[in-house]
């Protein structure tokens, strides 16, 4: 016990450890079970977990794809870009590239959308500001994330991902319109949106 | 000239090899720590919305060098000059093979000039990850590899270095603890490098238009290199801790069994480390981000929380053996603060712990990472851990590396003692705000987040205004911390007041040596362990006892208040 890091330790070092030694590793053992507990937890219990529907997609599909969700769904423009209103339920489709993302999507408060985020180009970043929902978009992969937005207002789309030089210019728009309580008891029974981002 | 040189202070036999490689890599260690701390600066005073200082094109190009020379060049050489201490010059042995030594040296020099001749000519504007299909001049890859395979044969010298020692009987019975915690990070450092060619080979021949890179595979593999070579850090910090506690206090080792084992599950599960960076990626699957992002179960976290206490363990108990056994803190208030060997070591541990661990541990959590991944918060963690941890230990040892290895006093030396202090609260300050100012949304790696040529303008509370401030008044601090260490070391090393080949310093007054040096913590007796008596119920060490709980206070809370700011947005799967 009297060697420092530096000396070459005693022949057999291979002691009992001391007991307030032995209670500290076995706190944080105790601590590194509740961390990793948590994660299959939250799969169960919790309502946001990063799962998603994922599979593959040719960049020129999913745009083609995009295409014809804007072609089905306009309403509107906005600063140029097409505004869609998807019913409660549906796909929706968002095309990140440099440096824009297409379209602006209009929602229904506490409707369920099955979201598809994928990029034409390079990898982009989904940044929904102010709630500060964070994912990566990778080209060449379609990421479906089941979303129910639980209040209406503007959001902005920020891109968070370097994307070249005009990354910084890449926002875009979802705007979420508070849903009537008819529509609500419509669109979304009890049961469809109870186990939205459990673990499937 | 005999081969070898005797130390003075320590009595080791230093092979004169060993002495000069060290030297070598340790100078253009700093030299790319200049480089990466002036892009640091012009970085920093561009994000400050205040200030804005460079264009959209050169604060990319800035962010790239700085990630580059920092996390790639000032680290890996550091560490390729501490794995030859740790090796030949701690277990008093020669180097077998200087050639090889040389030629490696020469690789990851020729290597880091390609890569900084392509950055600052505009031809990898791409960031430190370059994730592919963003495209970057082919030299800038090549230039990466060649770095890599350079680095890949140091360490395999390393291992080269272990075992002829062993044959020659340079050392007897098993390799001291600080040797063994570098042969970890050597062994982490195998595997990352290795990951590091497998993608930056075949990245090398798309940018050859030669094959095909897949944008998602990349990332896997990509971060095999980019996390676990933070594991070498880690390993390596944490052999630093060691050895600066037995230089600067005579730390003893509390159990060699635990700490050899805890830096075991470092080798073991840091492979897995990838994971972090792709927790709401769409590549894989929540069982495979749940598995991998706990490195097993969080057994690597495990066995940070084990050094997070023996090593201040042993500094407390060190120094109760030498009498400083008044209360719980009387050994901290009796601790040398003015040697900056001593208050780098304590500041490393408090800050990688508490900022850099806490923050890291809850951002890597697969669904926390939603509201976490690529915000301010996450390079927040990272220069908690990297730079508050990693670099701030490699500046406290360079204080003694000076006059042991360089022969040289250190210049400044009133400077010197206090650059720990304005390194370590200045870079406290910074990350902290930084992650603070994460939790609002704030995206990392970003021009201008007023956003005032996009689109649409979203709006930042005001508070996000206050926050950026302060993490740029931390920022400076820090920055002038930085500056002070490379004007003392460059001043020490070239033109330091030289030390004579028998000049051990010992007992010197007024002299640029850290006190560690001049009056070395004295040796212990058994009689020590006799006179300290019998521990209360705190155990034996009831100073860090409780500081540890503190921490693992501190950690629950962090982390649970995470899982509540989550459940309050939109339900999402």
């Amino acid at each position: 016990m009297c060697r420092t890091g530096i000396e070459p330790p005693e022949r057999v070092w291979w002691k009992k450890v001391g007991r307030h030694e032995k209670v500290w590793v076995w706190i944080a053992f105790a601590w590194c079970m509740v961390l990793f507990a948590m994660m299959p937890v939250w799969h169960l219990r919790g309502g946001q977990n990063p799962s998603g529907i994922r599979h593959r997609v040719e960049p020129a599909d999913f745009q083609a794809r995009v295409a014809e969700f804007v072609q089905e769904y306009q309403v509107g423009t906005d600063n140029g870009l097409p505004v869609v209103e998807p019913p409660p339920g549906s796909d929706v489709y968002l095309q990140a590239s440099q440096y824009a993302w297409i379209p602006v999507v209009r929602l229904r408060q506490g409707a369920e959308y099955t979201l598809h985020l994928s990029s034409v180009d390079v990898n982009h970043g989904f940044s929904l500001y102010p709630l500060n929902i964070n994912f990566q978009v990778v080209p060449g992969y379609d990421y479906g994330l089941r979303i129910v937005p639980n209040e209406p207002g503007e959001f902005h789309v920020m891109c968070n991902e370097f994307c070249g030089i005009g990354h910084h210019l890449m926002v875009g728009k979802i705007i979420v319109v508070p849903g009537d309580a008819a529509a609500e008891a419509e669109d979304a029974p009890a049961d469809a949106s109870s186990n939205v981002g459990g673990d499937r | 000239m005999s081969a070898f040189r005797t130390c003075p202070t320590t009595g080791l036999q230093v092979h004169r090899t060993a002495d000069q490689l060290i030297k070598a890599n340790a100078v253009v260690a700093t030299v790319a720590l200049l480089v990466g701390g002036i892009a640091a600066l012009l970085v920093l005073l561009t994000r400050w919305e205040a200030v804005l200082l460079l264009e959209a094109d050169m604060f990319y190009r800035m962010l790239t060098i700085h990630g580059m020379n920092m996390l790639i060049f000032f680290i890996i050489f550091f560490e390729m000059a501490v794995l030859y201490f740790a090796s030949a010059v701690l277990l008093n042995c020669r180097i077998p093979a200087p050639k090889t030594g040389w030629v490696a040296f020469v690789l990851m020099v020729v290597g880091t000039l390609m890569v900084e001749w392509t950055m600052w000519t505009g031809r990898a504007d791409v960031l430190f990850t370059s994730y592919v299909p963003l495209r970057a001049h082919p030299l800038f890859y090549l230039g990466v590899i060649l770095f890599a395979v350079g680095a890949l044969t140091v360490v395999g010298h390393f291992f080269a270095i272990i075992t002829v020692a062993r044959k020659e009987k340079a050392y007897e019975g098993s390799l001291p603890l600080v040797t063994y915690g570098a042969l970890t990070a050597a062994a982490i450092a195998a595997v990352t490098l290795l990951h590091g060619a497998i993608i930056y080979i075949p990245t090398f021949l798309w940018s050859l238009d030669l094959m095909h890179v897949d944008a998602q595979m990349y990332r896997l593999i990509w971060w095999g290199l980019g996390h676990s070579s933070q594991q070498i850090n880690v390993a390596a910090m944490v052999s630093i801790w060691y050895l600066l506690g037995a230089l600067t206090v005579g730390s003893v080792v509390l159990n060699e069994k635990v700490s050899r084992t805890a830096f075991v599950l470092y080798v073991l599960f840091i492979s897995m480390a990838s994971a972090h960076h792709l927790l709401v990626d769409p590549g894989m699957g929540p069982s495979w981000k749940v598995w991998n992002t706990s490195y097993f179960m969080y057994m690597a976290v495990l066995a940070s929380m084990i050094h997070g206490f023996t090593v201040p363990a042993g500094t407390e108990l060190g120094m109760r053996l030498r009498g400083a056994t008044q209360g719980l803190f009387g050994w901290l208030k009796r601790a040398p603060w003015g040697d900056p060997g001593f208050s780098s070591l304590a500041f490393s541990i408090v800050v990688f712990g508490f900022v850099g661990g806490i923050t890291g541990v809850t951002f890597g959590t697969e669904q926390i990472n939603i509201i976490a991944h690529n915000t301010l918060r996450i390079p927040g963690h990272f220069h908690a851990t990297v730079v508050s941890g990693t670099a701030m230990a490699f500046m406290g040892i360079t204080y003694y590396v000076i006059p042991l290895i360089f022969r040289r006093e250190i210049a400044f030396y009133r400077l010197a003692k206090i650059q720990p202090y304005l390194f370590a609260i200045g870079m406290l300050i910074f990350s902290m705000a930084m992650t603070f100012a994460g939790t609002f949304g704030v995206p990392r790696r970003h021009w201008d987040i007023g956003f005032n040529q996009a689109l649409f303008q979203p709006e930042f509370s005001p508070a996000v205004n206050l926050i950026i401030g302060v993490m740029a008044v931390g920022g400076l601090i820090a920055i002038v911390g930085g500056a002070i260490y490379i004007v003392v070391t460059v001043v020490s090393v070239f033109f330091g007041k030289k030390m004579a080949a028998d000049d051990s310093g010992l007992g010197a007054t007024g002299r640029g040596l850290p006190p560690g040096i001049t009056n070395p913590p004295r040796p212990l007796k058994p009689e020590d362990k006799e006179a300290l008596g019998p521990s209360g119920r705190l155990g034996p060490v009831p100073g860090t006892m409780v500081l540890v709980l503190i921490f693992l206070a501190a950690f629950i809370m962090y982390y649970f208040v995470n899982w509540m700011l989550l459940s309050f947005l939109w339900e999402v799967g």
